[in-house]
Order: C-alpha cells, then structure tokens, then sequence
C-alpha cells in the first residue's frame, strides 16, 4: 500500500522521527510499518502486507486509530507508533482500536514524545483484542522533555482469547514524568497468557498513578504483572496491582517495587483474589530506599555511593 | 602489609569482634579459621567499613580507619562475599566490567573462564536466575579482576561443587600471585591447606597462628569451643 505522507508536514515529521532514530534506523526512510503523529495531525501513515491502519478525525479533534491484523500472519518487523506533540502546549486524544487475527503474531513499538511541554496532555483509549492463538507484543516508550507540565492518561481494555498471549512494556524514564494515571483492565480465557511491565523514574513533583488489573477468566489462564517506580524529590507513586483467579488452575503474579528517595512518598497495593479454589495467585511488594546490600557490593567493588545508586536504579529501570 | 590493631566491632549493642591484633602480607594466603558464629564475617565486614569499629586498620602505612567502604576498595582493599548480593537489570558482564580495574572486556573474558563458567553466562542477569554457586564464582572474578591490593575472601568455597573446587583454588593462587595479600576464611580442609600461614578464631578472639596444617589440628583437637 501506499505510504501518506503529505510534503507540508515533511518537517514535522523529521523533527519527531529524529527523536527515535537511533533506535529505529529503518524509520527514516518511511519502509517501516505504523503512523506518526504529532498533536492531532497524521504525517505519515502506512499499511504493509496484512495489516490495514485507518484513521480519522473526530469533531473534538480526537484521532480514531483503528489498526486490524489478518489472521495466520507473521510480521517480523515491528509496527511502529508514534504518537508525538512537538508544540509547547497541546493536548492530544486518541482512540486506539487494535484486532490482532487468530495464530497472528505482531509487535508494537510505539513512542510517545513530548520534548517541548510547558502544558501537554496526552490522553490514550485503547481497546486491543487478541484473538485464539494470536501473539502480540505492545512496547511504548515516552520520551519527554525535561520540564513543564506533562498529563498522560493511558487506559484501555485488553481481551486476551484462547492460547493467545499479550506482552506489554511500558517505560517512562527520560524527562519529567508528569501527572501520570494508568488504569489498564485485561481479561485473560484459556491457557492464555499476560505479561505487563512497567518502569517509571518520577522525579520533582510527578505525580504516578497505576492501575492495572488483570482477570484470569479461562482455565490454565497465566498473568503477571511486574512493576519498577522509582521516585526522587517530592514525587508521589500509587501502584495498584490487582489479579483476581477465575479460571481453573489460573496462576497469577503481581511483583511491584517501588524504591523511594529524599522526600518522595510511595504507596503499593497488590490485590490478589481467588474466586476460584483451584486458581493460585501471589504477590510480592516492596517500598523502600536502595537495598543496602547492593550498595555496598558495589561500593566494594570501588564505586561512589552516586555512581552505585545510578547503577542499581539503571538495572531496576533497564 | 595490612594491620589490625586493637580492632573491635560491635552489633546490636554486643561486642562481637573483641580487639583483634594481627597482621596480613601482601602475595600471602592468611587462613582465618574458627567455628560458626565466632566473629569472622563480621570482623571482615568491619576491615572494609560496612560496621563501625574500633581500634585501627593501617594499609600499607596509611591509617584507613575512618575510610569509606569505596575509599577502603580505592585503596585496594575489597572482598568477596559470603552471601553475594543479586541485581536485577544487571549481567555478569555488566558487574564484571564495573569491577575490572582496567574495563578489559578480555580481561573479564579470562576471568571467567578461570573461575571455570562458560562465556555465554556474560549475558545473564545477577538476580535469582543465577545459582548460588555460580554467584559465588563471578563474585570471585569480580575480586580477581579489581586488582586488589588485598583481598578477603569469605567462604569462597562453600556452595561450590567439588569438581569446580581445583578452579576455585586456581584463581585464588593466581591472586595470591599477582600480589595480592588474601584473607582467607575457610572451613574447607583442601582451601586450608592452600594458605601460608593460619589464624583461629574463637569467641571474637584470636587464640592461635601459625602453619596452616597445624592450626588446623589445634582447631580440630581442641576440647573448649575454641
Ligand atoms: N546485628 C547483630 N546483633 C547481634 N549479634 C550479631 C549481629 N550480627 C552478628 N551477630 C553475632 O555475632 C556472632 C558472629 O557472627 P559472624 O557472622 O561474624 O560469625 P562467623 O564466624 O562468620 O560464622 P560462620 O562460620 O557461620 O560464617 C554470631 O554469634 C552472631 O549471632
Ligand atoms: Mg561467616
């Protein structure tokens, strides 16, 4: 299919793109799958061999994203998103729409980047479905400037069919985080499996905020969630992880850490629920300052105790 | 040489470590015998400044006693721990490269292969995918490639099977070769043996030195809870 690439937004493209290109060099010479966006304008757009990416604008400037894998393909190269606001002040909504055909198995990378902000909000719907044996991988990565007032509301339902399996990593470490609230439902059938990571650096005055709840409807249906905050300054962290064990023999995990410095104040609460007897779900918390025994390792090792804590937190958030 | 004078430590409100004099040379192996609980670990976390202590600890001349655990390590004195710390996010490779004194990737190379694991490990994270054994080893290449000056080693052997033990003595013997004065904390016959000269603990006390095998007997032989 062909690509859109409209020549009045070639600037604006290039501008956004350089952010990642280090990551991504095919990215620039427009071969690579996906859409870029800066504010509600799509510069670019493109449709490879089976999977068809539409869009339109609603009246309230939202941006309806609708993204269909065929069924029984395989795309080896990843699809990318990238959703960006390059202006100071801005706000951005998108609905995003993603059906992954049954046996498909397709990876996202999508990298939101908000360099300038003074004033930016950034607000995500998405409605993914994944259907039998259907394998994907969700990677977002946000890039962001270093001050400035930054909103991202990411939420969105997730439905995990028969056998499929869902993979999502979510990171935050460069720039200011911002106000930040999460809030992710996903519904896992039989023998089919989650994996949601997140890693978040808060520092200044970001406010973190994370829901994710995962329930593990089918039998044999596996889920975990794993979460890295580390918060700085006078930043807030509020981490709910919430499984809740329908299904026979469904296992789940919930493993948060949140590592706190100077006057940051973070709270954890797993949930795990059983409403099925034969279901096992467990949990792992921890709130807290650098373990000490790192430190130290590493200071025997002969590193300042700046350089080991940049150590240990670059682990924990890598 | 590195020199203990007086030396105490105190945890929890108990003196545990109770004014310790000895002295340990550089391109020896000093064995550090004693039984469970008499104060070994915890004297040789004070020598690099993790407890506080008191009395002193002189490193080739230059009174360390007030020294920071990195500023001790600076000086060329580190160890090897009884129980390593894991990592998350961290590879082998990662922690050996922070540790080689000259940030030689041949170099972490060769001291892998020393401590006798296979290359691929380099890629492996250091959290509990990592067996207890195979920690202890890199933790000894860790040591091995910071070209210390001195080194303690605590319990290097224990977890480590018996076919990898010829290994583990290797590299220690490389260390002593390479002019590294070891401090060696050991219940091990076969790493006792590897010493040049032995000193038994009891109760936070020295109360023997002397050749290795023959402390070892007094240890063995001795009918108080030495
Ligand atoms: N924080 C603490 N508070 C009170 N007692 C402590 C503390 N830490 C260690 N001890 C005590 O100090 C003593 C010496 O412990 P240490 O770990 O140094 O022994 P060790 O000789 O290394 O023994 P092992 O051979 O088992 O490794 C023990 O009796 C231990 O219970
Ligand atoms: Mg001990």
């Amino acid at each position: 299919m062909k690509d859109v690439m409209d020549e009045k937004y070639k600037k604006e493209y290039e501008t956004l793109i350089r952010y990642i290109e280090s990551d991504y060099p095919e990215s620039l010479d427009g071969r690579f799958a996906g859409m870029v966006v800066n504010s509600n304008r799509v510069l670019f757009a493109n449709s490879p061999e089976g999977i068809k990416v539409k869009w339109i604008i609603l009246e309230d400037n939202a941006l309806n994203v609708n993204i269909r894998v065929d069924p029984g393909i395989r795309i080896d190269t990843p699809v990318h998103l990238c959703f960006g606001i390059l202006n100071k002040i801005g706000k951005q909504k998108i609905n995003m729409d993603i059906e992954v055909g049954k046996d498909s198995v397709v990876k996202f990378v999508s990298h939101c980047i908000f360099p300038n902000s003074v004033d930016i909000s950034h607000l995500m719907d998405a409605r993914i479905h994944l259907h039998p044996g259907a394998r994907m991988e969700y990677h977002e990565v946000h890039i962001h400037g270093k001050s400035g007032h930054i909103t991202l509301v990411p939420s969105g339902k997730v439905r995990v069919d028969a056998g499929a399996e869902f993979k999502s990593y979510f990171t935050l470490k460069s720039g200011i985080a911002g106000d930040v609230d999460i809030d992710y439902e996903i519904s896992i059938y039989d023998d089919a499996v989650c994996f949601l990571e997140s890693k978040i650096h808060g520092r200044e005055k970001d406010k973190i905020k994370i829901k994710e709840s995962v329930f593990l409807k089918g039998n044999n249906s596996k889920g975990i969630i794993k979460t890295r905050v580390v918060l700085r300054d006078y930043s807030f962290g509020d981490i709910t992880g919430e499984i809740i064990g329908e299904g026979d023999n469904s296992k789940g995990h919930v493993d948060c850490m949140e590592v706190v410095f100077d006057n940051a104040v973070a709270k954890a609460s797993p949930i795990v629920f059983a409403k099925n007897p034969k279901s096992k779900v467990t949990h792992e918390a921890a709130i807290g300052s650098i373990d000490r025994k790192q430190l130290i390792t590493l200071m025997a090792r002969g590193l300042s105790e700046e350089e080991a804590i940049d150590i240990i937190v670059g682990g924990l958030l890598r | 040489m590195l020199s203990l004078k007086k030396f105490k430590v105190m945890r929890g409100g108990k003196e545990i470590v109770k004014g310790i004099d000895c002295d340990f040379h550089r391109g020896q192996i000093h064995v550090i015998l004693g039984a469970n609980g008499s104060g070994k670990t915890t004297m040789a976390n004070g020598m690099i400044g993790i407890y506080p202590s008191q009395g002193k600890v002189i490193l080739d001349g230059v009174d360390i006693s007030d020294f920071t655990i990195y500023n001790r390590a600076k000086m060329g004195l580190t160890i090897a721990f009884q129980e390593p710390a894991r990592f998350e996010g961290l590879t082998v490779k990662d922690y050996l490269l922070i540790s080689s004194k000259d940030k030689s990737i041949h170099d972490v190379e060769s001291a892998l292969k020393m401590v006798g694991l296979p290359k691929h490990i380099l890629y492996q994270e250091m959290d509990e995918s990592l067996s207890g054994g195979e920690r202890k080893r890199v933790e000894l290449a860790a040591v091995y490639l910071m070209k210390p000056k001195y080194a303690i080693l605590d319990e290097p052997d224990s977890g480590i099977d018996v076919r990898s033990f010829r290994k583990i003595a290797d590299i220690i013997l490389a260390l002593r070769d390479s002019g590294a004065g070891v401090i060696l904390i050991t219940h091990s016959q076969e790493m006792i043996s590897l010493g040049d000269v032995a000193t038994i603990m009891a109760d936070g006390r020295i109360v023997g030195r002397g050749d290795p095998t023959e402390i070892r007997e007094l240890f063995l032989n001795s009918p108080c809870p030495i």
